[in-house]
């Protein structure tokens, strides 16, 4: 055998790890060892290029119940209620096989959830695939987006957020990232620590078979080539009716108190599942291969331990419980097995009939891993090349305005999200587009059958949540720590719009090959913007999931941090809507906004390279506005609240307008305070710049920015104690046309607006309601589906 | 008394205890496990929407074989009522309860839409409380609610007054025939509808005009099954 194919290279190992692996043995680990060692020392189950880095990050806070390190983390929301969540990337399966990729990807996130004693209530997504141009892009994005609907409706879970956007880099290496909620009593939350010398490990629901074989190492820890169609069959098939039952018994298991611990077997199979629970509870475990029910002949104890087949759980049970358990299980039709017991050994025996087929001590396998330090360069300039021109020259305001709304990653995104159940449950309040976060209610929801987690009694709404996942490509590609900072803020800006306070965030890092410096940079400066944001808002990481080598031969993508943030607030009948709803409401921009068309959707569609860097901001004025804006939601006084996003102030007018009420918007105090901003000096050509701060005004883009609607006298009383914040009237609403002027109103007193006007470039803006609601609804749709 | 509802658990379902919370409004209501045949003292029997038993072979079709199901079929021989939603409607034309089937949506995929259906007929049981002409806002969410009957089958359903609720103008996403929501049999006792009345009970959640369907059933006198 040459070097080139020594076994430990092909599982993705390299030299040095495969000689620690020989010492900490004191032998060469056999084929079963070796394979599981492979999982245990892949990036994705060892986290070695980014734990060290992840550090960094805030995990204290004063609603958290527990945080890294479990299957996901937890958040007190008041009345005895947590809240457990968790996101989790599932790209590189999605890439192989969009639907079955997608959906184990909510089905693993599902199992996270309920493996804490959590009842799986909400399902979000953020994903990224190429531009709709391409056919791969339009395929996979269609298929992933029906194996996140096929799984999570079929199990009765609803979907009820998230995101989805298209650039170039994501063209072979799209992202499906998919995030779960769960709601359990507080009392009733349970770690995954393996316990009592003696008690038995029961697996329980799918039988094990081939598939998802190497899945964490082959496909979730190398980068993506041209050979991967032959590596479909290490992408797992999901069965949502197994899950469903699972999760039922699981919980009433839990509920009836029948387990010491519970597993989820997810990305190396038993391996991870078996060894993490008996490092956390520092014993050893017996395993018996040959007990574990198949679906397959003639398996392999490596096969077996490392099998990746879905809805599988594992848990440790006393002797005198193990009955009641098993008939659970017969009840919900599951398959199980007492497949082992729990040991003083620390160590992981695997037998086979009972032979002896692998042993190995639980530290080498879960904690002697190494752990790498990144060496991180920037590099000379942008990394990555400019898009191609998608915009006509020569459009005035208007006409880019609608340019902008029907362009693919600002169009409304019903046609993929009405493919999920956002109703299912009874608790969702906000759906999606009805609110800048989704809203649940917790309470009255089991009706009374002491189903798991009981919650307030029936009529009582219960404490109420919002819920947001953030991410952004392009802005991190621009500059990775500004970038991550702004997804952080956006992130909490969506849940102060519905007037809710965070309690905690989850986090998904989709990176490039961090064994290449430039994408070590990515990672450290995002983790470090992430981590400083973090701290400015008192927000703490609950637990999270790192997805590295997310290249392919076309180059990396681009660096993808996402976020979802829960967040709670007193009243759900007092959430702010994000359109406006009534005629002459007064309508204001809020918040300190520094408005940029640098790596704006604008810049985009104009083919223009991505900046290295974005404009600096104040974190603790970003706070403070976040705060006020919240409070202002809670007490009335704002009910109408847009964070301004993709396309900058005027799309997100043209997006408060799609309920059917239009609006008379003035520009000119932005335009003047820009002005006012700007150094006179830094461009001898008036006309440019005029023409640039107007653009800068109506589609540049930047965290910081609400644009808010309430009642005249309220939002006054608001303009004084947000002065510190920024704040400024812009208009009043009504009509069924949308206007914005003040930029070419000819008033010699503005002479940036005058400037402005006489370049010619702009002209006042004005634009049917129908108009702007004909174009965002229909534009996705038809590329999407052409 | 209380009308007492029966929601029937299958393996699979997901509206359950969203249906046991709208019937709790307007009366008792309790979980009946597919597996345990015994419905007495169970008014009105419902079966929920969800993907009973996977929906691996073709929707609806399994539950037939459910031993719950002889019972419900015999409640319903006597007159009891039955209300079968989305999965339950589809579970109640397999079963042969009611007339037509439901084929998958013209967009051949699962879509979910808060939708207007009319009210065309208020003298069943299940809409005595609604005015003919009612307009109900409430979500539909399936990949298989097409309904269909042949011809002549729906020229009975509909001279016969069958035809209970109708999806409004604009509204019928799936293509179903007439633009039939819900069908009852000819004895006025046995209701499917693909629309999911249960998630629109509370305006907190988008939506309480399908409460007046729960209230008919309330008010409804008991003709069979109780005890």
């Amino acid at each position: 055998m040459t070097t080139a194919q020594a076994p430990h290279r092909a599982l993705g190992l390299t030299d040095a790890e495969f000689d620690l692996i020989c010492e900490k043995l004191g032998r060469e680990p056999n084929a079963t060892e070796l394979a599981m060692f492979s999982l245990m020392w892949s990036e994705h189950c060892s986290y070695k290029h980014s734990k060290k880095l992840l550090g960094k990050l805030p995990v204290e806070g004063p609603h958290l119940l527990m945080g890294p390190g479990e299957n996901a983390g937890a958040v007190r929301v008041g009345g005895g209620l947590a809240i457990a969540f968790k996101v989790e990337s599932h790209n590189h399966p999605s890439a192989v096989e969009p639907f079955q990729g997608a959906a184990t990807g909510v089905g693993g996130i599902l199992r996270d959830i309920f493996a804490v004693g959590a009842r799986p209530i909400a399902v979000l997504d953020s994903l990224r695939f190429g531009e709709l141009d391409s056919a791969r892009s339009r395929f996979l994005a269609a298929r992933a987006v029906a194996g996140i609907g096929h799984y999570g409706n079929s199990i009765g879970v609803p979907t009820v957020g998230g995101e989805i956007y298209f650039e170039g880099p994501y063209e072979q290496n799209c992202l499906v990232n998919a995030m779960c909620l769960g709601l359990a009593r507080e009392d009733r939350l349970i770690r995954s620590a393996a316990a009592g010398v003696g008690n038995h490990l029961v697996l329980f629901g799918a039988s094990t078979g081939r598939d998802g074989i190497g899945g964490a190492s082959v496909l979730a820890s190398a980068e993506l080539g041209e050979d991967d169609d032959s590596k479909r069959p290490t992408v797992q098939v999901g069965d949502p009716f197994e899950e469903s039952k699972l999760v039922e018994a699981s919980l009433e298991l839990l509920e009836a108190e029948l387990l010491a611990s519970l597993q989820d077997l997810g990305a190396a199979g038993l391996t991870s599942a078996s060894s993490e629970m008996a490092s956390k509870g520092e014993v050893g475990l017996d395993i018996h291969v040959d007990r574990v029910p198949l679906r397959e002949q003639d398996m392999e104890p490596f096969e077996i331990m490392v099998s990746e087949s879905q809805e599988r759980m594992l848990c440790v049970v006393e002797p005198e419980r193990l009955e009641a358990v098993l008939a659970v299980c017969d009840k919900w039709d599951l398959h199980h097995a007492v497949i082992g017991e729990v040991t003083d050994t620390r160590h992981m025996r695997i037998y086979d009939g009972g032979e002896l087929v692998g042993d190995i001590p639980v530290p080498a396998l879960v904690d002697d891993c190494p752990m790498y330090d990144l060496a991180p360069a920037e590099p000379d300039g942008q990394i990555y090349p400019a898009p191609p021109r998608r915009l006509a020259e020569g459009l005035d305001a208007g006409e880019t305005l609608l340019a902008l709304l029907g362009s693919d990653n600002v169009a409304s995104r019903r046609d993929y999200f009405e493919q999920y159940d956002c109703v299912v449950g009874s608790r969702t309040i906000k759906r999606p587009e009805q609110a800048e976060a989704a809203v649940l209610r917790l309470g009255a929801n089991d009706g009374g059958t002491g189903r798991s987690p009981a919650g307030p009694p029936a009529g009582d709404a219960g404490p109420t949540i919002a819920v947001s996942i953030d991410g952004s490509g392009r802005r991190v590609a621009a500059d990775p720590y500004r970038g991550t900072i702004g997804v952080v803020l956006e992130c909490a800006a969506n849940l102060a719009c519905v007037g809710a306070e965070p309690l905690g965030l989850t986090n998904c890092l989709n990176f490039g090959n961090p064994e290449k410096p430039h994408i070590a940079w990515q990672l450290e400066r995002s983790v470090s913007g992430m981590a400083d944001a973090l701290r400015a808002l008192g927000v703490p990481v609950v637990g999270g999931n790192v997805s590295l080598y997310n290249q392919s031969g076309d180059g990396p993508i681009y660096p993808t941090p996402v976020v979802g943030m829960v967040g709670s607030l007193p009243d759900p009948t007092v959430v702010a809507g994000n359109t406006f709803n009534a005629e002459k409401m007064a309508v204001a921009l809020m918040g300190p906004f520094e408005p940029s068309l640098a790596a704006g959707e604008l810049a985009k569609l104009r083919g223009e390279e991505l900046p290295t860097r974005l404009p600096d901001l104040d974190l603790s004025l970003h706070a403070e506005a976040l705060r006020l804006l919240r409070d202002a939601v809670r007490d009335g006084t704002v009910r109408v609240a847009r964070d301004v996003s993709e396309g900058g102030l005027a799309t997100t007018l043209a997006e408060c307008c799609l309920g059917g009420v239009g609006a008379k918007i003035d520009v000119a105090p932005l335009v003047e305070r820009l002005a006012r901003d700007t150094d006179p000096g830094a461009n001898a050509d008036a006309a440019a710049p005029a023409a640039t701060l107007t653009e800068q005004a109506l589609f540049g883009e930047g965290p910081g920015g609400f644009v808010i609607a309430g009642e005249r006298d309220a939002l006054l009383e608001l303009s004084s104690r947000a002065r510190r914040v920024g704040f400024l009237a812009i208009g009043v609403t009504g009509g069924d046309t949308l206007q914005i002027n003040g930029f070419n109103d000819g008033d010699s007193s503005s002479e940036v607006a005058t400037a402005a006007g006489a370049a010619g470039i702009l002209k006042e803006i004005s634009t049917a309601v129908s108009t702007i609601q004909r174009i965002h609804a229909g534009a996705l749709a038809e590329r999407a589906s052409s | 008394m209380a009308t007492r509802f029966g929601i029937v658990q299958f393996p699979g379902s997901c509206d359950e205890v969203d249906t046991l919370l709208a019937c709790s409004r307007v009366g008792d209501a309790e979980l009946l496990w597919h597996k345990d045949p015994d419905i007495s003292g169970v008014d009105v029997v419902v079966l929920p929407g969800g993907f009973s038993y996977g929906d691996y072979l073709r929707v609806g079709a399994i539950v037939r074989f459910a031993p719950i199901m002889e019972a419900v079929a015999a409640h319903a021989a006597d007159g009891g009522l039955v209300l079968g939603i989305c999965n339950g409607f589809q579970v109640l034309t397999e079963a042969g309860l009611l007339p037509g089937a439901l084929l998958p949506n013209q967009n051949l995929r699962f879509t979910c839409r808060q939708v207007d259906v009319s009210v065309v007929n208020a003298d069943t049981p299940f809409t005595r409380e609604c005015n003919e002409g009612d307009v109900l806002s409430i979500p539909a969410k399936h990949t298989t609610g097409r309904y269909f009957a042949p011809p002549e089958m729906l020229d009975e359903i509909e001279s016969a007054g069958q035809v209970i609720l109708r999806y409004a103008p604009g509204e019928n996403f799936n293509g179903s025939v007439n633009d039939i929501a819900g069908v009852c049999n000819t004895e006025r006792n046995v209701f499917g509808l693909m629309p999911h009345p249960e998630h629109a009970v509370d305006p907190l959640t988008g939506s309480a005009d399908a409460l007046k369907l729960f209230e008919s059933l309330a008010a409804a006198p008991v003709t069979g099954g109780a005890a």
